[in-house]
């Protein structure tokens, strides 16, 4: 005759785990915090060199000019590259054109290319 | 402690209602985690990324002045210089002179630049970006950097220093040369830089002194501290917005799945409820029964996603994100996040994810067991 298997109840280890994520969301807690001072002095160290060094942009996109720096690309003439023209670099969709665009408009109809 | 034992005993008979269904419900909790993981992420990095800029871009000049010629920017000449220094409250006017160099070597563009007396390295010598050294293949100590303007043409720079990736948001790309170097190599005559960066004392000064300086140079652009900053701004926006509306589609998506195992209730789980009833189950034990349910897949999934999604950005480097960063680029910014948590889109998030679930799991159960249990098993 074989032994009843004991009752092991379901929850036991469903709540083990679901502690054990909160506890690894606490220590992620822990760790932004214990690194909060590190970062600061990072970031600070970051905003000398922009001050130094006169910098304008991030380096985040380098593929193209007005990617690169988006904040001087130029936006005064028709149909050059510049952020919102028809794209042709991937991360141009991630930069909006930088604007204020005055009160010129491009268009495609005849009303539109008029005003 | 009864209402303890009463609870964790619920607890239990709800897994093991949900373990009858195994594969459907790990399923529901995958997508569930998974939907919250890409949120949260995307979260995690735009809030990160924009601290990151909104702190290194409060040392960017006050004003940049530029030259425009036939729509275009061109070179400025050292004259206004002194016109700039001339308006009251303009300090530390300097000509900039930087530009961009392709290499065709790697095909990577490179940012050339000449920093300030102190920073500048000495002639015949460069100081570079990490993403310059990684793009080239210069690991080593003391390889010459190699630049060729056209076929034929060869000019060697020593590294004199490497940034490190701990700036690389901001220098990955650059190389700093020496003034005579830069205008030899660029062939850019003396006498005219690329731009004019200017301190102002007084901020609340700058937009009369741009007014001012407008006046005296017509022709030319004026980009304040303010316009990179919105620029800026508004760069995160898009992307924050490109995301949001990814997001919304993922969470569409979940939703319909959502709703469909939540709300309505199969023959056999109503026939289950029936049965609960006509043992003696209270409405409010199935209700409760139900709450645990949508609690723990809900939570569980929430804390699932969250947690993944920090190690994602903070320890793994975002590596999801990465290919939208890169682009076509050759060189790309390989640079550590400061953990930046916002409190307000967390719970945002878990308003927008848990509380809809649970309360989809159990407004049709508080139908079916309100009901008469004999009406529910027919």
């Amino acid at each position: 005759m074989t032994q009843p298997r004991p009752y092991r109840r379901p929850s036991t280890p469903v709540f083990t785990a679901l502690g054990l994520l909160l506890a690894l969301a606490v220590a992620q807690g822990g760790h932004a915090l214990a690194t909060a001072p590190q970062q600061a002095a990072r970031l600070a160290a970051n905003r000398q060199i922009v001050h130094d060094l006169g910098l304008s942009d991030l380096a985040l996109f380098t593929e193209a000019r007005y990617t690169r720096h988006p904040a001087l690309a130029d936006h005064a003439a028709p149909f050059q590259d510049a952020p919102g023209s028809f794209e042709h670099f991937p991360s141009g969709s991630f930069v909006p054109p930088a604007g204020p665009w005055g009160t010129a408009r491009l268009g495609f109809d005849a009303q539109e290319v008029t005003q | 402690m009864k209402t303890l034992r009463r609870q964790r005993a619920l607890a239990d008979y709800t897994l093991a209602a949900l373990a009858r269904r195994k594969v459907k419900n790990s399923a529901l909790v995958g997508v569930f985690s998974l939907v919250v993981f890409l949120l949260a992420s995307a979260m995690f990095f735009a809030s990160a990324l924009r601290h990151e800029a909104d702190t290194a871009l409060q040392g960017v000049p006050d004003l940049i002045v530029q030259h425009l010629s036939l729509g275009r920017q061109g070179m400025i000449s050292e004259d206004r210089i002194a016109e700039l220094e001339s308006i009251r409250g303009v300090s530390k006017v300097r000509g900039r002179l930087w530009g961009y160099y392709y290499d065709r070597v790697v095909g990577a563009n490179y940012t050339v630049m000449v920093p300030d007396g102190g920073a500048m390295p000495p002639p015949g010598q460069v100081i570079v970006g990490e993403g310059v050294l990684r793009a080239r293949g210069l690991d080593w100590e003391g390889a010459p950097l190699f630049l060729s303007r056209k076929q034929g043409d060869l000019s060697r720079f020593d590294i004199a220093k490497t940034f490190d990736s701990d700036s690389a948001l901001l220098t990955a790309d650059l190389l700093l040369m020496n003034e005579a170097d830069f205008r030899a190599f660029f062939s850019v005559p003396a006498g005219v830089y690329t731009d004019i960066a200017a301190r102002v004392r007084n901020a609340n000064e700058l937009a009369t002194i741009v007014d001012k300086a407008t006046r005296i140079m017509p022709d030319e652009r004026f980009v304040t501290r303010d316009d990179i900053a919105r620029t800026y701004m508004k760069l995160f926006d898009w992307r924050e917005g490109l995301m949001v509306a990814l997001g919304a589609m993922a969470m569409l998506a979940f939703a319909i799945f959502a709703a469909d195992k939540a709300s309505g209730l199969s023959a056999e789980e109503s026939r289950e409820i029936g049965i609960l009833k006509a043992i003696g189950w209270d409405t409010r034990d199935v209700i409760a029964m139900k709450l645990w349910e949508g609690g723990l897949v809900s939570i569980g999934a929430f804390l699932l996603g969250c947690v993944a999604a920090y190690a994602h950005v903070f320890w793994f480097g975002a590596t999801l994100f990465a290919p939208v960063l890169k682009g076509w680029a050759v060189i790309y910014p390989d640079f550590p996040l400061a953990p930046v948590i916002d409190a307000a889109q967390l719970v945002t998030l878990f308003l927008l994810t848990v509380l809809p679930y649970a309360a989809a799991t159990v407004v049709p159960v508080w139908r079916v067991a309100s009901a008469d249990p004999d009406a529910v098993m027919r």
